[in-house]
């Protein structure tokens, strides 16, 4: 008797893979393969980040009112929870990036868990290469800008080091602000959607294929179970969309902070 | 179905975009929201903060300048009431002084007039008392006269004598009560 897993092996059932995040056109024959859903998906949530924030910056008032305190709730979040926070004095100038990339970022990752949508867009790492490198050149812009070509100085050559150690040293700080961290800005975010959007598939489609077959109560139950837990996991899902928008803001601002800053 | 990209899929895996488009979209997806955030979003919150802030810091102002309204109020009926207790220490003073003037005057003018009262009675006494002692003067002599006369048994008609022994006789009488 072998009960197991056999029936997932058999026929008819494909698990979820790396194949479940590639799209083909939306509109076969008429428009490329290139429009497809993530691409709908991250101009849609581009322009509802620009409604959202359209609607929440008409008529500011000084006193605000029920929908205002919502949206200054959110702005302030980004502001004086990470601009503020991290940038102190300077933050101002780079608080229109930083709000823009998290509100973009949140939108899209929690297209994961809503109807009609049930994708998170930077589960396509391309997007997620994408905001990395418009990062990079900020806080690689932002270095430039405050010390001209003394900031790859800066950079490059902690203060204290012995000079014997500066062959050492000095590539390894260029790996590491210039190369791993737009890498690891990227593939951080797009790991974390991937590997989340995976596990809600495997519950989903594993659950579904369980429940639907036939003559097997303890495979249709276990499917239900798997159901109920999916759902769970898109509750984590929210959580980790918002996690993952905050910390991408966060560690943009903390690089822009670093390039920056009088001393290292 | 497994697009032609620039590095072949089977090193990278997920890892490799599946097109070049993914990461213009992320760009400038993401340049369009920065700018428009950078334009107008931004801006309008900031203005609002700083009316805010300005008109807590005008209420803050106003508030200010009430409480040292309020402290100079204070200070100068502080000042008025100190200079009224004063005031009123000198006025109470100045009474006290005036009083002790207008009892002094009274007395003296009690004084001077009870001395007047007890000088004109006195003379008054004197003046009825040499009256009285005159006639009493004519009187006794006319009764002694009389009495003598009659004790006597010899008329003493002569008044001028008569009146003259009368004169000796109670000049002794005065001498003797002054002697004594």
């Amino acid at each position: 008797m072998t009960i197991g897993l056999v029936p997932l092996e058999g026929g008819g059932y494909t698990p979820p893979g790396t194949h479940d995040f590639e799209w083909g056109s939306v509109w076969p024959g008429v428009l490329p393969d290139w429009v497809n859903k993530p691409l709908l998906q991250a101009v849609i949530g581009a322009l509802l980040v620009i409604l959202f924030w359209y609607l929440g910056s008409r008529k500011l008032k000084v006193q605000p009112g029920r929908a205002q305190f919502f949206f200054e709730y959110v702005y302030e979040f980004v502001r004086n929870g990470i601009a503020r926070d991290i940038l102190h004095s300077e933050y101002r100038r780079f608080l229109p990036y930083l709000l823009a990339l998290f509100s973009f970022l949140l939108v899209n990752n929690w297209f994961g868990e809503f109807f009609f949508f049930m994708y998170p867009t930077f589960s396509n790492v391309g997007y997620a290469y994408g905001l990395a490198l418009v990062s990079w050149c900020v806080y690689v812009g932002a270095g430039f800008h405050k010390w001209g070509p003394g900031f790859l100085k800066k950079a490059l050559i902690p203060e204290g080091v012995p000079g014997y150690l500066l062959p050492l040293v000095v590539p390894l700080e260029f790996l590491a602000t210039f190369i791993t961290r737009p890498i690891t800005l990227a593939l951080r975010l797009f790991a974390n959607l991937f590997a989340g959007h995976l596990v809600v598939l495997v519950f989903v489609v594993g659950g579904g294929f369980l429940l639907t077959y036939a003559d097997n109560l303890f495979y249709n139950v276990a499917g239900g179970v798997s159901f109920l837990f999916s759902i769970i996991i898109l509750m984590l899902e929210l959580f980790i969309g918002a996690l993952q928008a905050y910390i991408f803001t966060v560690l943009t601002a903390q690089y822009v902070s670093t390039s920056i800053a009088e001393a290292h | 179905m497994n697009p032609t990209i620039w590095v072949p899929q089977a090193t990278l895996g997920p890892l490799a975009p599946h097109y070049w488009s993914e990461v213009i979209a992320g760009i400038v997806l993401l340049l369009i929201i920065w700018l428009i955030v950078a334009k107008a979003i931004v801006p309008a919150f900031e203005k609002m903060y700083e009316e805010r802030s300005s008109k807590i810091e005008g209420g803050i102002q106003r508030a200010a300048v009430a409480e040292a309204k309020a402290e100079a109020a204070l200070a100068q009926y502080q000042d008025q009431l100190a200079s009224a207790r004063e005031e009123a220490a000198r006025i109470r003073e100045d009474a006290k002084n005036q009083s002790a003037q207008i009892l002094a005057e009274a007395r003296d003018r009690a004084t001077k007039e009870s001395d007047r009262i007890l000088e004109a009675g006195r003379q008054q006494l004197a003046a009825e008392r040499s009256q009285l002692v005159h006639e009493l003067r004519g009187e006794v002599g006319g009764m002694a006269t009389e009495l003598a006369s009659r004790i006597v048994g010899e008329a003493l008609t002569d008044d001028e004598r008569a009146m003259r022994t009368v004169d000796r006789f109670l000049a002794e009488l005065e001498q003797a009560g002054a002697a004594r």
